[in-house]
């Protein structure tokens, strides 16, 4: 066997395909048994596939958060009500409210069927929070950064700068707030708040300042050795790509526009776009560590994602029943969703274990 | 190889470098040493080019790398050839592991992906960090992040690397480590360096040259036992040298120590003096543990009134744990703390400050305002009691001043006034000597005694033995969340010698501090 299958890292690419993936399946039905098993393969390919790195544990919170939704939405539906008609659970009273709030009742009869409709939807919204929770505790959100375009290298430097800024914003408020604390001075609450904020304000300038001085005299910003023609050319091509990649979308929506202005300048676009960007990356000067290879796990990972996606959109076209159960009945699930499901688990299941950090 | 021309920097009007020559040659460590404030990061930031990019101010004269200008160039157009290394390593880390880190500045400058590969393997090796490969760059200790900084800049292969203050927030164990590393550097591969720093008492043995600021922009450079004669920053070694009247002066230890023997037998030994002192605050049992570390494990202490008490030990012991758990206000798992009979614990932020002050590691934390004056009336009602203090501690600091613009010593001055003014009793102090130079920790340590004396207890946490040498009467050693030794300066010293201030390790225990040995000199 190939060093394919060793334990590595996967591109992160690949597991936000998927995770991406078993969110659109997820947006295409309510039947919650189809929804209960995306997650179940969500969370069973996170617990085999998620390494030992801090982000590999945030995996948790989104399962809180997925359940709060539910919890959330639920409530919102015992309180305001509004629903009409089907088997009463509970009769609560109505509580009488002004006129001015026209529409809207507080609490009243408590319908099974709104609790249904509720769950349902709750637990879609649950699914989706809960996917992309799967594909950040599986891919280090910085490596997703790092693996954009070389053109784009700058910005994705920038953004995985702005990322790290923030955990170091808390750690130094945290710092100040105990430092304020060992020193008499305003009290008052406008100038308590300077009191605070100056001196963590301050600290982020002079860290930020540290780190641009760090990067600049490791060579961050090389100028490369590009010819101002290649220059103009770059920058023809990405200002065409904008415009066409502008133009063509406002016309796939506007049903209106003339059609020659929808997909062919959308692809037109996109087309200059990505010429634009080979031709700036031709011309970096930089060269990358250890990249992340794109091979077959990738590929597998990937494609049972779109797959899982495009099974979702064809149950949502073909087996609207299944899709979009009746609320009077207990809702089924077919062959083709489960096969779904399996899809789901099945591509992550080729990838290979994930690399141990021993801490 | 890189050569200064007349450099003269200034801000405004008044200069900071004055027409100063400088050359580095191949395989030389070049030390710069001064006061704090004399512009030895200045004179770095020339070299890096990071003057006057980042810092403003107006630079003349040429920087010549092998004969071509450098002055005009940016620093990351000198990347290939200068690696710079700035006073707070984790400031500058762009990346989060340890291996991306050393890759990094090879990235920027195209390097294909075998030579990477190969030069990340044996920089690991190299600066003995290979275990470190994939850790977070945030869960490693100050040694080993800086000796990642160190190694992130030399994959590149520069020929000159430029280090401001590396060991100056290091324990004594990991400065060695630092330095040793340095040393290798220069004797295996040939490189050159010029490094800063102002504790001096560990470089000197290292370097080749030394150039020295003066203070008026101008820079003497010549061998470092011909400079150190007539230098205002001294070690503790050169200052026994010059009070016992060698020539030369002896540089490390070992030279020293051949040297005195004679000295040993003329002088009588210290007296140890130790007088019982009431206990002002006593901790029994104190467990600090976050998440999953334990910061502090079943910690017994009992700090003297009257008393000056140094808490020492690695980076990440647990000092400022115990320093917080001891003000009250930081998080404590269990056990018992008492100051004069209340658990600060138990008080209100103001109760607290009257009991127990505490000034932080990093004293700009405390201050919010744009004037000396308007922090001190902050703190004091207006009553000017904070400003009394204050003139007394360190005289002569202008009302008007902005207090980001004082030097570090000041600064620290101006935090300590801050906190004193609610008269606390006890005072507790995290690491005040970073940056400090010797004039300065001078200064602190006669505050220090003075505090003492008028029967306030003292606790200060620091790396720096020649300080504790100095300012202290007890000592605490802290490692891993225990305490592995206490007692007075005289014993502990004498038990563990890595933490033996030069006069103790030239002329033995129960020798502390060089004014001891000049007083007898003086007497016979």
């Amino acid at each position: 066997m190939s060093g394919t299958r060793l334990p590595r890292d996967l591109h992160p690419v690949a597991w936000w395909v998927w995770a991406l993936g078993l969110c659109a399946a997820a947006t295409f039905t309510t039947n919650p048994f189809v929804l209960l098993m995306l997650v179940g393969a969500a969370a069973t390919v996170v617990s085999l596939r998620r390494s030992d790195q801090p982000w590999g544990r945030s995996f948790r919170l989104y399962v809180g958060l997925g359940l709060v939704i539910v919890v959330i939405r639920l409530a919102f539906w015992v309180v305001f009500g509004g629903w009409t008609g089907g088997h009463v659970l509970l009769d609560l009273p109505t509580v009488p409210l002004p006129d001015w709030v026209a529409g809207v009742t507080l609490l009243g009869p408590l319908y099974a069927e709104a609790l249904l409709f509720a769950l349902y939807d709750g637990l879609r919204l649950a699914t989706i929070v809960i996917c992309v929770g799967a594909a950040n505790s599986l891919a280090n959100p910085k490596r997703l950064l790092r693996s954009v375009p070389p053109a784009l290298y700058e910005i994705g430097t920038a953004l995985v700068v702005a990322v790290s800024v923030l955990p170091q914003l808390a750690d130094s408020a945290r710092r100040v707030r105990a430092a304020q604390a060992l020193r008499a001075g305003d009290t008052h609450r406008v100038r308590r708040l300077r009191r605070f904020l100056v001196p963590v304000l301050e600290d982020a300038l002079e860290r930020s300042l540290a780190l641009a001085a760090g990067m600049d005299t490791r060579g961050y910003g090389r100028s490369g050795d590009s010819t101002p023609a290649q220059r103009r050319t770059t920058g023809a091509l990405m200002l065409v790509g904008l415009g066409g990649i502008c133009v063509g979308t406002y016309a796939v929506l506007d049903t209106t526009a003339p059609r020659v202005l929808a997909l062919p300048m959308l692809a037109l676009g996109v087309g200059a776009a990505a010429a634009g960007l080979v031709s700036a990356g031709r011309r970096v000067g930089r060269s990358r560590y250890r990249p992340d290879p794109w091979q077959w796990p990738e590929a597998a990972v990937a494609a049972s994602g779109v797959l899982v996606g495009a099974l979702g959109w064809w149950i949502s076209r073909h087996q609207v029943a299944i899709a979009y159960p009746d609320l009077d009945a207990v809702p089924q699930v077919s062959a083709v969703a489960l096969l779904m499901v399996v899809l789901a688990l099945v591509g992550p299941l080729a990838s290979p274990a994930p690399r141990l950090v021993a801490a | 190889m890189i050569e200064l021309r007349g450099i003269t920097f200034r801000y405004d009007d008044d200069p900071v470098l004055d027409g100063v020559d400088l050359t580095v040659d191949e395989g030389e460590l070049v030390l710069v040493s001064g006061p704090t404030g004399v512009g030895k990061s200045t004179l770095l930031g020339v070299v890096t080019g990071l003057v006057p990019r980042f810092s403003g101010g107006t630079l003349d004269g040429d920087v010549l790398l092998d004969g071509t200008s450098i002055v005009r160039t940016a620093p990351r157009e000198r990347a290939h050839a200068i690696g710079y290394v700035g006073q707070n390593p984790a400031a500058g880390f762009v990346t989060d592991t340890v291996e991306e880190e050393l890759a990094y500045g090879m990235e920027q400058l195209g390097l294909p992906a075998e030579t990477m590969r190969r030069r990340v393997e044996e920089t690991l090796d190299l600066l003995g960090i290979a275990d470190l490969r994939a850790r977070d760059l945030r869960t490693l200790s100050g040694g080993q992040q800086q000796r990642v900084a160190i190694g992130s800049v030399l994959t590149m292969h520069p020929r000159l690397l430029v280090l401001d203050e590396p060991t100056s927030a290091l324990d004594p164990t990991a400065a060695e480590e630092v330095l040793a590393t340095l040393t290798r550097l220069v004797h295996d591969l040939g490189l050159s360096v010029l490094l800063a720093e102002h504790r001096l008492e560990r470089v000197v043995p290292f370097a080749d040259r030394m150039c020295l600021l003066t203070g008026d922009g101008r820079v003497h450079v010549g061998e470092p036992g011909e400079l150190l004669v007539d230098s205002p920053v001294v070690p503790p070694i050169v200052e026994l040298g010059r009070a016992a009247g060698w020539s030369p002066l002896p540089l490390s230890v070992r030279d020293a120590r051949r040297r005195a023997r004679d000295l040993g037998e003329r002088l009588r030994p210290p007296v140890e003096t130790t007088s019982a002192a009431a206990a002002a605050v006593e901790v029994r049992g104190l467990q600090v543990v976050h998440g999953r570390t334990v910061a502090l494990r079943d910690v017994d202490l009992t700090l003297g009134a009257g008393r000056v008490t140094a808490l020492m030990g690695r980076n990440g012991a647990g000092k400022s744990s115990l320093i917080w758990a001891l003000q009250g206000s930081g998080r404590r798992t269990g056990g018992r703390v008492e100051a004069w009979g209340t658990d600060p614990a138990d008080l209100d932020p103001e109760g607290r400050r009257a009991l127990v002050g505490l000034v932080p590691q990093n004293a700009a934390d405390l201050l919010y305002l744009e004037t000396v004056a308007d922090e001190c009336a902050a703190a004091d009602g207006g009553s000017g009691a904070c400003r009394d203090l204050l003139d007394r501690l360190v005289p002569g600091i202008p009302d008007d001043q902005h207090p980001r613009d004082l030097s570090e010593g000041q600064r620290l001055a101006l935090a300590l006034a801050l906190v004193l003014v609610s008269r606390p009793r006890v005072l507790l102090l995290d690491e005040p000597t970073r940056g400090l130079d010797y004039a300065a920790k001078h200064v602190l340590s006669g505050i220090l005694r003075g505090l003492a004396a008028d029967g306030c207890s003292v606790l200060v946490a620091t790396h720096d033995v020649e300080f504790v040498a100095q300012a202290a009467d007890d000592v605490v050693v802290l490692a891993d969340g225990d305490v592995v030794s206490s007692g007075p300066v005289r014993r502990v010293v004498a038990e563990s010698p890595s933490f033996a201030p030069q006069v103790t390790k030239v002329l033995g225990p129960p020798w502390l501090r060089v004014d001891e040995v000049a007083a007898q000199l003086d007497a016979s």
